[in-house]
């Protein structure tokens, strides 16, 4: 149980060699151990998504996977989400439609919202609820989250056209 | 009496002030490059794990730490014996002498209190081993009998009763007020357990720099400035030697930041163990350690006269505190009599609040403490007078509130010492017309009988409030401009997510003269500057920005005097933009840089003629009154009657704070507030079982409203009175969003089911609402 096993994580195409117990939590791991701190801890029983991740295309909480299981996958985390200087649609909607307060659940919604838009850019407007509200914001009401995610999905998608 | 500034001008006639710019502290929290409690680590840094009690009250016979002691990684283990020279956790502010024999001390001492009490602290390499260690600590204890309402008195220790204290506030010959009543209407109310509940834990690293002799808690939040008095008291320290460092902070709402028993266990565990040590809280512990608050018990009557005029108003309730008197001492108590007459115009009045223990979670404020609560009791209490004397419920309210003409209004207290009510401005009548014409009241109520008729529960409710902000007595704050033309502004002020540092950067922006999005704004660092007490009572706006303000004015006319000598021009004809001082209304002529100002007036510059060197400024803002932002709420409510849900439809606030200085963050508050309210009107509540456990101990049933909860909240910012007692003519935003929606919500909810009375608690969940329905089937 204790005995530590190496494995590497590849967080935002940069791979971490750790060396982790079995039970660490890969939440705990991607923090402590590989020191990207943007994902946050809300609750550990995976009903806030603060530590919401993006697994093999797959948006996961982290703090219900352990880190041994993540061995071999493609994590993305919200440090991985603008391209250098350039924020993601997402990040500067968020910023201009006050999507923000304390920004503690900030990174786990922009993980969620990014994924469900790469899986689906032509979601509609109730299942995109339905997917935003698996988290849980205590600042905003969530009203300029929303404003924000629809934001940033109409850019997506005519820059997708576009481009 | 207050000072009676001038009228400011509104944004249009503003740069930056007033208006909904973007938050400078936004992109570091976007990319993943906050810093959280969790996110501040040391080199060798031990963590620490609290044992905390399984029973909500025992008699602690023996503990047993060797088999924790023993386990590899593990440093120390310590219970009360270890830090026996430890005081309590003190008040904030001087408190009653009769309070202090009920303070928490930092581990229980003889006996647990409630589920959750600390009783041994672990110290170890790693807090997956603190977490194991922790399972190893046995405690033995005895059970006492457990104590679970404050409607009963029990006995605390050796004659202590379970009653503290009682407040008491009171004017008017209430009796007269009774005798002669045309009406008299009573209520039995309660507001259920609920809290803060901030999505970041709390978080606590202690660190020791033996080579500089500084004690650091790092994590601080809400009141670092005044949470290092009651350090550098507790721990006998110099005020030098020990700093509180504040990061970002994930979510205050007053109860994050209060002092806690573990913010002391980390220092002096970093003074005594050598190392940094690091405490993160976990959810479950959170839920169960963290202040709880609301939880009231009123009773509650009123005197009116045939046209439903408040002659009189009568309070008896019993406040929860749970286990402990913490850092607040018995202010909720306070606070809610003193604003419970609200907007209205009351002949008489007489409340009398227990404050009283229990075998649960310590209880202090959540954001709008004494006012979500008194609110719902006011608000209630006029539906059942309007419903009693069949006036219409916004009539009576209308025939109640203070006149904008009466104001300023004070309303003074008999009992010695207890503040008066200064309110500072306001048209309470006014804002009520704003308010029900921005909704279209008269279009709803239509479309609510439309949908009534067609067999739907569905009701509208409306609640009026006043708020306090901005509690004195003084704030200062330093400016100063680099040699790069930066700016910085150091404050006592906190940030607990609200967009504090915006805040401060447009208010030092408008009165400087340069651009908002570029000023760096430090907060809750006591090491660089002595004085402050922080975010609470929405007070950060108002005072520290009132501090701001006057500093940037001073190092204005500092700028001016400098360029005024540099450029051969009167400083009166030069006006400061975007950093560069120039002929005032002219793109031409000779100009300077603040940068080059900054660089002109370096130690032994010529320019200086024997003056300080360098560009900064140094004020301080002083007030004596707090003031008064007030407001109106909205609902419209359908219930399920099958299931017994109810669902907000519709929530509106009309809020004047006299000058908002950026509307957006402003609406965020009263919106992300409004919702805060949703979840304690209808889901939020911190049950137990009679014997004290507590139920509600995950996310799964301690249930916040997530998206799917939350109606779109609609808002009415109005500026309607500025209030005299500051230049900028602020009222606090941060605490009135949250104020009427569980009196709104009841209201609702009693016009949906048609049962005038029917809610009398708080939250309303499907049981409840579900078992009134049968009720009164």
């Amino acid at each position: 149980m204790t005995e530590k096993r190496d494995i590497t994580l590849t967080i935002n195409g940069r791979d971490h060699a750790i060396r982790v117990e079995p039970r660490k939590t890969l939440v705990d791991a991607i923090r402590d151990d590989c020191g990207q701190t943007g994902t946050h801890i809300g609750c550990e029983h995976g009903v806030c998504g603060a530590c919401t991740v993006i697994l093999d295309d797959v948006a996961v909480r982290a703090c219900l996977m352990f880190a041994v299981q993540a061995q071999g996958k493609r994590i993305r985390t919200v440090e991985g989400l603008a391209d250098g200087d350039k924020l993601h649609p997402l990040q500067s909607a968020f910023i201009k439609h006050h999507g923000l307060q304390c920004g503690f659940c900030t990174p786990g919604f922009l993980m969620l919202a990014a994924n469900v838009l790469e899986r689906q850019p032509d979601i509609g407007d109730e299942e995109l609820l339905d997917v935003l509200s698996s988290n849980l914001c205590r600042c905003t009401g969530y009203q300029n989250i929303i404003t924000a995610v629809r934001a940033a999905a109409d850019d997506m998608r005519r820059a997708g056209a576009a481009g | 009496m207050s000072h009676g500034y001038p009228t400011p001008p509104r944004a249009e006639e503003r740069r930056v002030l007033g208006h909904p710019v973007p938050r400078i502290e936004d992109r570091p929290l976007v990319t993943g490059h906050g810093l959280y409690a969790g996110d501040v680590s040391f080199p060798h840094q031990l963590h620490m794990r609290i044992v905390r009690s399984a029973h909500a009250h025992a008699r602690i016979v023996a503990i047993d730490t060797a088999a924790a002691r023993a386990l590899p990684g593990v440093v120390a283990v310590w219970t009360v014996d270890d830090i026996a020279d430890l005081p309590p956790i003190d008040f904030r502010d001087p408190s009653a002498e009769a309070l202090k024999p009920y303070r928490q001390p930092v581990l229980a001492r003889g006996r647990v209190r409630y589920v959750g009490d600390p009783v041994a602290a672990i110290f170890a390499e790693d807090p997956y081993i603190a977490e194991d260690a922790a399972e190893l600590v046995d405690i033995e204890v005895a059970p006492l009998p457990v104590l679970m309402s404050a409607q009963e008195l029990g006995e605390f220790d050796d004659g202590r009763a379970t009653e503290p204290t009682i407040v008491r506030h009171s004017f008017g010959d209430i009796d007269a007020a009774f005798a002669d009543a045309h009406a008299i209407v009573e209520l039995d109310l309660t507001i259920g357990r609920h809290s803060g509940v901030p999505m970041e834990t709390r978080g606590a690293i202690g660190r020791y720099d033996a080579a500089r002799d500084v004690l650091e808690l790092h994590g601080a939040a809400k009141v670092p400035h005044r949470n290092k008095d009651t350090l550098v008291r507790m721990l006998g320290r110099s005020p030098h030697s020990l700093h509180l460092f504040e990061g970002h902070t994930g979510g205050g709402f007053g109860i994050r930041g209060e002092l806690y028993p573990e913010d002391v266990l980390v220092l002096v565990a970093a003074l005594r163990l050598g190392r940094p040590v690091k405490w993160i809280e976990d959810r479950r512990e959170h839920l169960i350690a963290a202040n709880h608050s609301r939880h009231q018990h009123h009773r509650v009557r009123a005197a009116v006269d045939p046209q439903g005029r408040l002659l009189g108003l009568e309070d008896e309730f019993f406040h929860d505190q749970g286990a402990y008197v913490r850092t607040h001492g018995a202010r909720v108590v306070g606070r809610t009599m003193s604003m419970l007459t609200g907007p209205y115009k009351v002949g008489a009045y007489r409340a009398v609040g227990h404050f009283r223990l229990t075998n649960k979670t310590p209880a202090a404020t959540y954001r709008a403490p004494g006012r979500y609560e008194g609110t719902f009791v006011r608000e209630r209490l006029m539906d059942a007078i309007a419903a009693r004397l069949g006036i219409d419920r916004i009539e009576l309210r209308r025939r109640n509130l203070i006149p904008g003409a009466e104001m300023p209004f004070t309303v003074e207290f008999d009992e010695p010492g207890a503040e008066e009510l200064l309110l500072d401005s306001g048209d309470y009548p006014a804002l009520l017309d704003k308010a029900l014409t921005h909704f279209k009241w008269d279009e709803v109520l239509a479309g609510v009988q439309r949908r009534r008729a067609a067999g739907e529960a569905v009701g509208t409710g409306i609640g009026l409030f006043v708020e306090e902000s901005g509690r004195g007595p003084a704030d200062g704050a330093k400016i100063s401009v680099d040699t790069d033309g930066a700016v910085e502004v150091v404050t006592g002020g906190a940030s607990v997510g609200q967009g504090f540092a915006t805040a401060m950067a447009q208010i030092c922006a408008e009165a400087l003269g340069v651009d908002y999005s570029h000023i760096r704004v430090v907060h809750g660092r006591t090491d660089r500057i002595a004085y402050g007490i922080g975010a609470h009572a929405a007070r950060a706006t108002v005072m520290t920005g009132g501090a701001v303000n006057e500093t940037a004015i001073k190092l204005r006319q500092k700028a001016l005097q400098y360029a005024s000598e540099l450029l051969q021009t009167p400083a009166e004809m030069l006006d400061i933009v975007d950093g560069v001082v120039r002929r005032r209304g002219s793109d031409a002529g000779p100009s300077i840089t603040l940068s080059d100002i900054a660089k002109r007036v370096a130690p032994g510059a010529e320019l200086l003629h024997g003056r300080e060197p360098g560009l900064s400024a140094e004020a301080w803002f002083h007030t004596d009154h707090t003031v008064f932002p007030y407001g109106a709420q909205l609902a419209v409510v359908r219930v399920d009657r099958d299931t017994g849900q109810a669902t907000v439809e519709r929530l509106m606030i009309a809020y004047d704070v006299g000058r908002a200085v950026n509307p957006m963050m402003l609406e965020g508050q009263l919106v992300g507030g409004s919702i805060q309210g949703v979840g304690g009107a209808l889901l939020e509540e911190f049950t137990y079982d009679q014997n004290g456990e507590p139920l509600a101990v995950t996310f799964a049933d301690y249930l916040m409203p997530t998206l799917r909860d939350a109606p779109a909240v609609d808002v009415l910012i109005t500026e309607d009175a500025p209030s005299p007692r500051n230049p900028l003519g602020l009222k606090g935003g941060g605490e009135g969003g949250i104020n009427a929606v569980g009196a709104v919500i009841a209201g609702a909810i009693d016009d949906a089911i048609g049962i005038p009375g029917a809610v009398t608690r708080l939250p309303v969940t499907p049981q409840r609402l579900k078992e009134l329905l049968r009720r009164n089937a």
